[in-house]
């Protein structure tokens, strides 16, 4: 037992868990997992991916039922039946992905998550009053769809403390969100914390889990691995916690850029989604044997520029995107596939892969043309072999080729679609969020296949909301916001400020930051006159 | 006490496969409960329904020449269903097969060639294939549903073959009978077994499930089209037009039916008449989804369909019950089937079986 028990302190624990085990048909994702935290505790959670933290986390929400173990809420057992039960006894959730409707207001979206009808007008004023507390600054009555991520996810939270949580889960908060907005939260977090609200946070960066929490609970496996005080903590210790041994770190030579393979000349595409962003003049050329990175909050045109790229969506000017040498902009996705252009996109299930289809059937999905297909039938054992391949160079844990993509946890998934599309050996590789939710192992392991492409001669283009990451793997790095792309700067002429700074639209000689300026300057103008 | 339904984490394959012969088989207990409330002896009638018909050869081939259509119209629909493609209009495409199929047979009416037949079945497949391709166009252009679009141009159909046999291809020595002449020979199919009517349709409905295995689950275009109907997102992101998926799983099935229809004109009808088939288009959907869009359950499934029209027939004649039973019986299976699909799906949960403590006070 770790320090924090009632019976050491005195002091009651908010929540307790004795021995949970959940037991999944083909795996184990809890076994005999102890875990207590204090009110006022900020506590964390961490673990790879399929280590087990999200199904502990909705073992306490009350969306999964424990097969064996004990739950304790303020010191008495509890049986959580669902989600409602959990908010009614004081806990939260915040999802990594959100579940607000885009056409609503914020106010809307709030009173849906309410039991019963509350009505609207002195809950915007009970919004008003909370954000205002902890520092949460948004707008009742604004439709959600013109909100940033950000103020998304201060929905979220919103939304959580009306109900005054004891327990607030924030599973993997900051993926989404600029540096400057992660302190923000972070001073939020502590607001909470020193108010008597427990927190349990999920992440995988070391870093901010220093930074914010007291305690740690460490999963490998399904398993605790070990209880700690991040503050006494590397965060290479907490990584050989996690992953058993030491942090492999990515080798990264200097680049030797040959010709230009893949050239944006003045990309420009008005958005079909009357929530999207449009793409206005964006330049830019990745050369063979470069990687070149996109930062940028969500939601800047990162979805538009992937799809123009990719050919999901056609351009109408075929110059403005040339693909090793031909002008492709009208080209769908399957004729810019077989010009050499391989590309990993941001969602795996349903779009990077199909749930209900094998392993080899999503193997066959792009990579059909390199001789998976003889006469218009399918050659499955061949496909299969291929599968196999991939499954066993990026260490995909399934159970072989004929397991269905759905099965699979997001982070094998992912680096099974990496290794498709790396082992066709692309000329171009565009990929998006290469690492989002991928373990500390699993994705310095992508990263270096990444390089290794690289130096093989492929123009790469990553499209990443994680700075470290594009700091870590990137030639170059241009920044995307509100459909607009900065130039691309050499590594090592930037650092992590200018981009951040560049994140919110100013970077120097932008049209946009130009225009931005004149028009404020007009209106002060018009306020002074 | 509340019951909700909750989805099972991981539905059993295996009732996925037995579902539909649960559905059959609670369609037979459904029935004996009906023929009871009717007063029938629910064994005599069992009897009269299921097995009476196909006691002896010439029963046995009537279901086959009736499963014939329904096999290879199945067949076409699943090659749409499975991408997503909803045609709901098989017998429209049917009757344009059998118009167009009749067009030539009566414009070489009389005619010795060996050719006629070849060419009333691909009259038939194109007849079906152009009525299909309204639909599609009007999806792929105009994003119209094709479901309504498809449906009500089977009643536009039924209308056009109405009027060509009350009009211009009325058989001028046919008393009045709005009906077309008989065929001759050369556009008839031959027979298979002497002495009855099951002719070379059963083979060809036989090919056609040959074919659609191997085009739905060996080709790559099959695959193509089960990755559109699975998750459109990745048809989209792998390259595979959407529109090519509409199209070919439109005139898939359109063919099909027209050819279907020709069957039946060139076969047991031997003429065109203001009805060509008693529903086998809409019948069709059904046998696809029981045959779960699998071309040997379609091929299962089209058996027992065929039945459910010949007990139907049997029991107007033997217990007096009115026509509609037939419906009723593809009814009662099609609803079975999705009932069972449902709980290999969810599970019921009553709402109480887990004590939830009385709320606090909500904050409003």
């Amino acid at each position: 037992m770790n320090a924090t028990t009632a019976g050491t302190t005195g002091v009651v624990p908010r929540i307790e868990l004795r021995g949970i085990t959940k037991i999944y048909p083909s795996v184990v994702a809890n076994r005999d997992v102890t875990l207590s935290a204090l009110p006022g505790e900020i506590h964390a959670v961490l673990g790879e991916n399929g280590a087990g933290k999200s199904t502990l986390m909705k073992i306490i929400y009350g969306v999964v039922k424990r097969d064996a173990g004990e739950m304790l809420w303020q010191g008495k057992p509890v049986e959580v039946a669902n989600p409602a039960h959990a908010r009614d006894l004081g806990i939260g959730m915040v999802f990594q992905h959100f579940s607000l409707f885009d056409t609503l207001t914020v106010v809307e979206n709030v009173a849906l998550a309410l039991p019963g009808k509350p009505a609207l007008g002195p809950l915007a004023k009970r919004i008003v009053e909370v954000s205002e507390r902890y520092g949460l600054p948004v707008d009742p009555r604004r439709l959600v769809h013109s909100l940033s991520v950000g103020e998304r996810q201060r929905v979220e939270i919103i939304r959580c403390l009306l109900v005054d949580p004891k327990l607030l889960i924030m599973d993997e908060p900051t993926s989404v969100l600029t540096p400057q907005a992660v302190r923000k939260l972070f001073e939020t977090l502590r607001k909470l914390s020193g108010e008597g609200c427990t927190i349990l946070y999920i992440s995988h960066k070391l870093d901010e889990i220093q930074e914010l929490c007291t305690h740690a609970t460490v999963l490998r496996g399904g398993e605790v691995t070990g209880h700690c005080d991040p503050r006494n903590e590397t965060p290479q210790s907490m990584a050989r916690m996690m992953i058993g041994k030491d942090l492999p770190h990515p080798q990264h030579g200097a680049a030797t850029p040959g010709v230009a393979r893949l050239t944006l000349a003045g990309l420009a595409r008005k958005s079909p989604d009357p929530f999207g962003v449009d793409l206005d003049d964006i330049h830019l050329t990745v050369h063979a044997g470069e990687i070149v990175g996109i930062a940028g909050v969500s939601g800047n045109g990162q979805q538009e520029l992937l799809a123009a790229i990719s050919g999901e969506e056609r351009i109408g000017n075929r110059r403005q995107v040339v693909l090793c040498g031909v002008e492709a902009g009208r080209l769908g996705a399957a004729r810019r596939r077989k010009l050499g252009l391989c590309f990993v996109p941001e969602e795996r299930l349903g779009r990077g892969a199909v749930p209900d289809m094998s392993l080899a059937d999503n193997a066959l999905l792009t990579a059909h043309r390199r001789g998976f297909v003889k006469g218009g039938m399918i050659r499955f054992k061949a496909i299969a072999r291929f599968a196999k391949t991939c499954i066993d160079q990026y260490t995909v844990k399934c159970s072989g080729p004929q397991a269905e993509a759905k099965s699979l946890s997001g982070g094998n998934l992912q680096k099974f679609i990496v290794g498709r599309e790396i082992l066709q050996q692309p000329t171009v590789f565009v990929v998006a969020q290469p690492t989002w939710g991928v373990d500390v192992g699993a994705a310095a392991f992508i990263r270096q296949k990444i390089i290794d492409l690289r130096n093989d001669g492929a123009a790469i283009l990553v499209v990443s909301e994680e700075l470290d990451e594009l700091f870590e793997v990137s030639d170059r790095l241009a920044v995307i916001a509100k459909g607009r792309l900065s130039p691309a700067k050499p590594i090592r002429e930037t650092n992590v400020e200018e981009i951040g700074v560049w994140m919110s639209g100013m970077w120097p000689g932008a049209n946009g930051s130009a225009r931005a300026t004149e028009r404020q300057d007009e209106e002060r103008h018009a306020a002074q006159a | 006490m509340r019951l909700r339904l909750e989805a099972r984490p991981e539905p059993s394959r295996l009732m996925g496969i037995l579902s539909p012969l649960l559905a059959a088989a609670l369609t037979i207990v459904a029935g004996f409960v009906l023929f009871s409330a009717l007063g029938k002896n629910p064994l005599q009638a069992f009897y009269t329904f299921f097995i009476y018909p196909i006691r002896d050869i010439n029963g046995l081939t009537e279901m086959l020449l009736k499963a014939s259509p329904l096999m290879l119209i199945g067949i076409g629909l699943a090659c749409g269903y499975r991408a997503n493609v909803w045609n709901i209009g098989a017998e429209g495409q049917l009757i344009l097969g059998a118009i167009f199929a009749s067009g030539v047979a009566l414009a070489y009416h009389g005619s010795e060639s060996r050719l006629v037949l070849p060419a009333m079945f691909v009259a038939g497949a194109v007849g079906g294939m152009l009525w299909a391709a309204i639909p599609a166009f009007l999806r792929v252009r105009f994003n119209t549903n094709e479901i309504l679009v498809s449906l009500m141009l089977v009643y536009v159909a039924s209308f056009l073959l109405s009027w060509l046999v009350h009009e211009p291809w009325r058989d001028p020595e046919g008393f009045n009978f709005p009906q077309s002449k008989q065929f001759t020979d050369s556009a008839l199919y031959p027979i298979l077994i002497e002495g009855t009517r099951l002719n070379v349709g059963f083979l060809i409905a036989l090919v056609a499930v040959a074919l659609g295995y191997v085009f739905l689950n060996r080709s790559f275009l099959g695959f193509q089209l089960q990755v559109a109907g699975l998750a459109g997102a990745a048809a989209k992101y792998a390259g595979f037009r959407a529109s090519r998926m509409v199209w070919l799983g439109m005139l898939v099935g359109g063919a099909c039916a027209g050819i279907a229809g020709m069957g039946e004109v060139a076969g047991p009808i031997g003429q065109l008449l203001p009805s060509v088939s008693p529903g086998y288009g809409f019948a069709a959907i059904i046998v696809a989804f029981v045959g779960r869009l699998h071309p040997i359950g379609i091929m299962l499934a089209s058996l027992l369909m065929s039945l459910l029209y010949l007990g139907g027939e049997a029991a107007q004649m033997g217990l007096n019950l009115p026509s509609a039973i037939t419906g009723l019986f593809q009814g009662m299976l099609l609803f079975f089937l999705l009932g069972s699909d449902v709980f290999i799906n969810y599970r019921i949960k009553s709402a109480r079986a887990v004590p939830v403590p009385a709320p606090k006070m909500a904050a409003t």
